[in-house]
């Protein structure tokens, strides 16, 4: 079991930086998602950790020993690829036991034909065959073992891929997008599967996937990366529910967060399409977003609200999202509707409205500025009660 | 004329088009076999006929493998041409395997250079050669007949062309195994590669099998001549106007080559599909 940790990595692919020093402590034992948008360089992040790829600067140490210049083999982690990346001619008795094979054997009784006249090779063998098949029921693999990864489903391979990740036991696991080659209804399946897994074995999982639902689903820390920085890390409710920076709040969430176009005033207050949201802010005066999720909508609010028009309906029959087109904001708004309301017809106007405290400002460099409902003096709510 | 009368006008014209195609190919081989056929009395007369009035081909095969040593000149073609495609797939899947999944400096040239290779003809470099086999005193030999070839320019391209459709996730993976760089080559690459390095082996072996020049320069002894130049020498010394046996001989030497095709006609298509050259 290992405590992973990145201090300042750095890394450039002819003069471009893909990863812009990240500071990283993954904890023994810990579920961590990276997760962002394809090229923000998760990827690369995590092929360094692998030691697939040398960081240009920096370091990574895996239970306090820095690695840089271990080899990944000698790492003691696994890996398990989008493609799996299994071996195709070998079955998947052999796809599993390679790993044990490369570490048990000794050089000369790899040779094909002259190691098998080796006496120890035989014993070996055997204590391979008996991990190959402990790992294989319990990943249910046992009665596919003589097959070639060729005549597999899409979830068998993977379940290969991650037999031949947990057969040599190793301290930690890298995941790159192990289940966006799955089918919508097996990914849901799998991450179930996964999931268990990482309570059974109780060691180091990193997780990189663009899938914010993967991540929410699965891990106990999310790292959010955009453009080669770690921009958040978090618990998934505290990178959902309070983001720092509105990349992460639109990133994080499906459907996405809503974006309206917002104003700081001169005296702190918060302004949204020319209607004061009743919350101040220490921010200088300015422009600002302000956003809000798809939940925290309520259509139908009735006047004062802001209106629009519906312009889409997405009936996913447990809930509905309506999107709703308001005049001064560029994408429709989205609006999360449970199965037992009446939905509105498309075309017609509707009102929408938010609660104050469903109000996530970010300033226009994009960083989260902090709103708050005023302290009311006491006469002003006793007028307010009145 | 109603288009189903047309097309069938069309298609037996596609056919006769390619029929005789076809029958201007296969000519040669047709009067290979007639003449090797015939007896000596009924190669030369003045009528043509394909076939023999008294039908000689096991005599003239028996002929052939008389008087010259047929046995010998196979086996030579065997043991050239197998050395030259070990020693070629031993040189170019690692070399192949570094143009295409390593990364150092100075990779496009050599991969450059090695395209450059494929360009030079062998005749243009064969008197340097055979000056410095010269030199080395192994002139006449069967390491003169294999050595030349051994790296394959055009192997190293048309493995490299293959290993660069492989995922790079496979060698990762290997690699997060523990399988060392020789290890992928030998361990990962080759055994997925199989149907690149058999269309690679079929040019190696057709070119090398039935390669007439560069035997003929650097051998004297009779005992290390392949088939082709056995087949030539055959006619200067042996048989004279005796074209019977000859061609006897020459049907021997083709046919490992046609039965291999005949085997393998998939895999040959497959592979010609592949390297999308001829």
């Amino acid at each position: 079991m290992a405590k992973i940790e990145l201090n300042g990595v750095r890394k450039t692919f002819d003069s471009a930086e893909i990863i812009k020093g990240i500071d990283l402590a993954i904890e023994d034992g810990e579920f961590i998602a990276l997760i962002g948008p394809s090229g923000c360089g998760k990827s690369t992040l995590l092929r360094i950790i692998a030691g697939l790829e040398p960081q240009s600067s920096g370091e990574v140490r895996i239970d306090s020993i820095p690695v840089d210049g271990i080899r990944a083999s000698a790492r003691n982690l696994a890996m398990v690829f989008q493609s799996y990346a299994l071996y195709p001619h070998l079955n998947v008795f052999d796809n599993i036991a390679v790993p044990l094979r490369m570490r048990r054997h000794s050089a000369l009784a790899r040779i094909p034909l002259v190691g098998r006249l080796l006496p120890e090779r035989a014993r070996t063998e055997r204590g391979i065959r008996e991990d190959v098949e402990r790992v294989a029921a319990q990943l249910e693999l046992s009665g596919l073992l003589k097959r070639k990864p060729g005549q597999l489903s899409g979830g068998q391979r993977q379940r290969v891929a991650v037999g031949r990740a947990i057969v040599r036991q190793p301290v930690g696991f890298l995941f790159d997008e192990p289940l966006s080659n799955l089918d919508a209804k097996l990914r849901v399946h799998m991450r179930a599967e996964l999931a268990q897994l990482h309570r059974q074995l109780k060691a180091t999982f990193v997780y990189v996937t663009h899938d914010q639902a993967e991540a929410m689903t699965m891990s106990s820390r999310i790292a959010v990366m955009i453009e080669g920085n770690i921009v958040q890390i978090g618990t998934p409710a505290e990178v959902y529910e309070n983001p720092r920076d509105i990349r992460v709040a639109e990133f994080v969430g499906s459907p996405k967060i809503n974006v309206m176009p917002g104003l700081v005033r001169a005296d702190g207050g918060l302004e949204v399409l020319g209607r004061s949201l009743g919350l101040d802010t220490p921010a200088p005066a300015g422009r600002c977003s302000i956003c809000v999720r798809p939940e925290r909508i309520e259509p139908d609010a009735g006047t004062g609200a802001i209106s629009g028009t519906v312009v889409h309906l997405e009936n996913l029959g447990a809930e509905a999202f309506v999107h709703v087109r308001v005049d001064r904001v560029e994408l429709p708004l989205v609006a999360r509707v449970n199965h037992d309301r009446r939905l509105p017809a498309i075309g017609s106007a509707i009102d929408l409205a938010f609660p104050a405290s469903a109000v996530r400002a970010f300033d226009a460099a994009g960083r989260r500025i902090e709103a708050t409902a005023p302290v009311r003096s006491g006469r002003v709510r006793e007028k307010a009660l009145g | 004329m109603t288009p189903r009368h047309r097309s069938i006008v069309w298609s037996v014209a596609r056919h006769a088009l390619l029929l005789s195609g076809a029958a201007l190919v296969l000519l040669p081989f047709l009067w290979m076999i007639s003449t090797a056929s015939k007896p000596q009395t009924e190669i030369f007369t003045k009528s043509i006929h394909f076939i023999p009035y008294s039908f000689a081909l096991w005599d003239n095969f028996a002929t052939a493998f008389d008087k010259a040593t047929l046995w010998r000149f196979l086996l030579n073609g065997g043991v050239v041409t197998a050395s030259i495609f070990a020693l070629q797939v031993l040189i170019a899947l690692p070399a192949a395997y570094a143009l295409a999944k390593l990364r150092f400096v100075g990779r496009e040239v050599l991969f450059a250079l090695v395209l450059f290779c494929i360009l030079i003809p062998p005749q243009a470099t064969a008197i340097p050669v055979f000056l410095l086999f010269h030199k080395l005193g192994i002139l006449d030999s069967y390491a003169a007949l294999i050595v030349p070839f051994t790296i394959s320019a055009f192997g190293i391209f048309l493995m490299r062309q293959f290993f660069k459709t492989m995922p790079d996730d496979l060698i990762e993976a290997a690699r997060m195994d523990g399988i060392s760089e020789f290890g992928i080559v030998w361990r990962v690459m080759l055994p997925t590669a199989i149907p690149a390095l058999t269309a690679f082996g079929i040019f190696s072996v057709v070119a090398h099998w039935n390669d007439y020049f560069w035997p003929l320069i650097v051998l004297n002894s009779e005992h290390l001549r392949t088939p082709p130049l056995g087949v030539a020498s055959f006619r200067n010394e042996e048989a004279g106007t005796n074209y019977g046996p000859l061609m006897a001989a020459a049907i021997v030497i083709i046919a490992p080559l046609v039965v291999a095709f005949l085997l393998a006609q998939r895999r040959f298509i497959e592979g010609i599909t592949l390297t999308g050259i001829k």
